[in-house]
C-alpha cells in the first residue's frame, strides 16, 4: 500500500521514494526500505565511479580546476582552525600535565594527539562541512537547472566530468590539507607553550620529532585518503541524485554534510581498530 | 515494366524518407503507473517547424527528451535522421546527438562559466582540436547572431531572462545542428522578449535550414513560427494540423487552446 514517486535523475537511473499511504502502515518498514534503497544506490554509484575513473578520456583540466577550488581555496579555513586546535589543546592540557609535574611532555603529547587523531578528524569534519556540502549543493543545483542534462546533450559524460573529478580532487587534496593543518596546529601549540613559558623553537620541535614514530604518521596519513574519498563521494552522490526543485538543493547539501561527517567517524573507528591490530 | 515501376516507387519512398528527420512509431513511456506517452506516432520533415502544444504534465518535455536520449523510451521505435536510436551503441548515439541542439526551458547555462566559456564548452567537447583563433571567431559569431556580442565576458547570473534564453540558443547553435529542440523557449519572458525569441527561432530555421520541434504554451509564438502543430492530451496526439486548421477545429477542447 504505497505511493511510489519516480523521478528521472541525470543518469537515467530511476529512484523510488516510498511514502506510507497512511499512518496505519508501520513507519519502520518505510525507514528500512529507504535505508536499503540508499545503500544500494550508493553502492551502485561507487561501482560506477570505479568503472569510469579508469576509462578514457580523462578530464585532467577539470581535475586540476577542482583540486584548486577544493584544496587551495580551503587553505585559510583549514589553517585557522588548525592553529586554534593546536593552541587550545596546549592551553587546556598544560594544567593537567602540570599537576603530575609532566609539563615538559606537553609538546610531545600535543604532537601525538594532533597528528594521530585530532588533526585528521577535525580537519576532515571541517572539509566535509565546506567541500562536501559545496559539492552536494553545486551538483544538486546543476541538476535542478538542467545543466547536467545540457552537458549530456553536449556529448559530455556528466558523471565523469562532474563526479569523478570532484571525488578524485577530494581524495588527493584532503591528505595534503591535513598535513598543512597538522603543521599549523603544531605552530599553534608552540605559541601556546610559550604563552606561559619560554621554550625555544629548536627544543620544541626536536621534542616533537623524538616523540613521533612511523606508526603514528603512516596510519594517520592513510586514513585521510579514505576520509577524502568518502567526503567527495557522498557529496557527489547526494548532489547528483538530488530530487528536482530548490528544496532538493538544500536537502542535498545538508545530508551530504551529515552523512559525510558520520562516515568520517566510522572510517576513523575502523582505522583505529586496524592500526591497533598491527601495533599489538 | 513492373520492375521499373517498383524501382521508381522505391526511389520515391527513399526520397520521402530522406525528407523525414524524426519519426516516432508507437512510442510509449511510463513513470511507475503514470503513462506519460501513449502510442505516439509522429513525423517531422526536413526544414519544418513543428510546434507541440498541450497542458502541463502531458508529456511534451518527455517527448523531446527522448529524442536526445535523456529519457529512455519503454516501447516503440524512434528514428532520427533515418537511424533507429534504440539499436545504436554509445558512440553512434553521440554522433547523432552532435546533430541535435536542445534549448532547455531554463536555458541551462553553466553558472560556473562565463558567457565565453559557456559557448566554448560544446566546441571543446565535440571538436577536440579546434584552434584558439577559430574558436574565438565562432564564439563571437554565435553571440553576434543572437545580439549579445557585448556580454562575452559576463557571468550568466549577470544576464536577464531573455538574454539567458538567447545565450542558450547561441550555445546550441554554435555547432550548427540539423535538428533543434526547443523546450518552452518563451516561458517566463515578457511579450516583447517572447516575440524576439520567436523571430530568432524563425531566423535560425532560415539561416541554418534546421528542422525544429518547439514545445510552447505561447500561442502567439506558435502562430508565428509553426508550419504544423500537434496537440498532446494525456500523452496522446489529440489533434494535428496548421494553426488555421486547429484554431477552427470542430473539437472544442482543441479550439480552447487558441481562444
Amino acid at each position: 500500500m504505497e505511493n511510489t514517486i519516480l523521478e528521472n535523475s541525470p543518469n537515467e537511473h530511476l529512484e523510488a521514494e516510498t511514502i506510507p499511504e497512511s499512518f496505519s502502515e508501520p513507519i519502520s518498514d518505510s525507514v528500512f526500505n529507504k535505508f536499503f534503497l540508499e545503500v544500494a544506490s550508493l553502492t551502485s554509484f561507487t561501482w560506477r565511479f570505479f568503472k569510469e575513473v579508469f576509462k578514457p578520456p580523462y578530464e585532467f583540466n577539470e581535475l586540476m580546476k577542482q583540486s584548486f577550488l577544493i584544496g587551495y581555496k580551503s587553505l585559510p579555513l583549514i589553517g585557522i582552525t588548525g592553529f586554534i586546535i593546536g593552541l587550545v589543546l596546549t592551553i587546556q592540557s598544560r594544567p593537567t600535565l602540570a599537576k603530575f609535574g609532566a609539563e615538559s611532555w606537553l609538546p610531545a603529547m600535543v604532537a601525538v594527539s594532533i597528528i594521530r587523531e585530532i588533526g585528521p578528524v577535525i580537519t576532515a569534519l571541517i572539509f566535509a562541512g565546506k567541500v562536501g556540502s559545496g559539492i552536494g549543493a553545486e551538483l544538486a543545483s546543476m541538476n535542478v537547472t538542467e545543466q547536467i542534462d545540457a552537458m549530456q546533450v553536449s556529448c559530455t559524460n556528466p558523471f565523469k566530468y562532474l563526479v569523478v573529478t570532484r571525488v578524485l580532487s577530494a581524495t588527493i587534496m584532503l591528505p595534503i590539507l591535513i598535513i598543512f593543518s597538522d603543521a599549523i596546529g603544531l605552530l599553534g601549540s608552540f605559541v601556546g607553550v610559550n604563552l606561559k613559558g619560554n621554550v625555544s623553537t629548536y627544543l620544541f620541535f626536536s621534542q616533537i620529532f623524538q616523540s613521533l614514530e612511523f606508526g603514528d604518521l603512516a596510519p594517520a596519513f592513510i586514513k585521510t585518503i579514505f576520509f577524502g574519498f568518502a567526503i567527495g563521494l557522498i557529496g557527489s552522490f547526494k548532489g547528483y541524485n538530488s530530487y528536482k526543485g530548490t528544496e532538493g538543493v538544500g536537502k542535498a547539501a545538508n545530508s551530504a554534510v551529515v552523512f559525510a561527517s558520520l562516515m568520517v567517524f566510522i572510517i576513523d573507528m575502523i582505522a583505529v581498530q586496524i592500526t591497533s591490530l598491527f601495533q599489538n | 515494366m513492373t520492375t521499373n515501376a517498383t524501382s521508381i516507387k522505391a526511389e520515391k519512398e527513399n526520397k520521402q524518407n530522406d525528407l523525414i528527420v524524426v519519426r516516432m512509431e508507437h512510442l510509449n513511456k511510463s513513470f511507475g503507473n503514470n503513462h506519460v506517452l501513449q502510442d505516439i506516432n509522429l513525423v517531422m520533415n526536413k526544414g519544418e517547424n513543428l510546434v507541440i502544444l498541450g497542458k502541463s504534465g502531458t508529456g511534451k518535455s518527455v517527448l523531446i527528451k527522448s529524442i536526445v536520449g535523456l529519457v529512455e523510451i519503454d516501447e516503440g521505435k524512434l528514428f532520427i535522421l533515418g537511424q533507429n536510436i534504440s539499436q545504436l551503441n554509445d558512440n553512434e548515439l553521440i554522433e547523432i546527438r552532435k546533430k541535435i541542439g536542445f534549448l532547455f526551458q531554463s536555458a541551462a547555462l553553466y553558472d560556473s562559466m562565463t558567457v565565453r566559456e559557456n559557448l566554448e564548452f560544446p566546441l571543446r567537447r565535440q571538436l577536440h582540436t579546434i584552434p584558439k583563433d577559430e574558436m574565438n571567431s565562432l564564439v563571437k559569431e554565435a553571440l553576434l547572431n543572437v545580439g549579445l556580442a557585448e556580454t562575452i565576458d559576463l557571468w550568466p547570473s549577470e544576464l536577464s531572462g531573455g538574454m539567458r534564453k538567447r545565450l542558450g540558443l547561441a550555445r546550441t547553435l554554435i555547432l550548427k545542428p540539423e535538428i533543434m529542440l526547443y523546450d518552452e523557449p518563451t516561458t517566463g519572458l515578457d511579450p516583447i522578449t517572447s516575440k524576439e525569441i520567436s523571430h530568432l527561432i524563425l531566423e535560425v530555421q532560415k539561416k541554418y535550414n534546421t528542422s525544429s520541434i518547439i514545445i510552447t504554451h505561447d500561442i502567439a509564438c506558435a502562430k508565428l513560427i509553426a508550419n504544423r502543430i500537434i496537440v498532446l492530451k494525456d500523452g496522446i496526439c489529440a489533434a494535428e494540423g496548421s494553426y488555421g486548421d486547429l484554431k477552427d477545429s470542430a473539437d472544442a477542447w482543441t479550439r480552447s487552446f487558441f481562444e
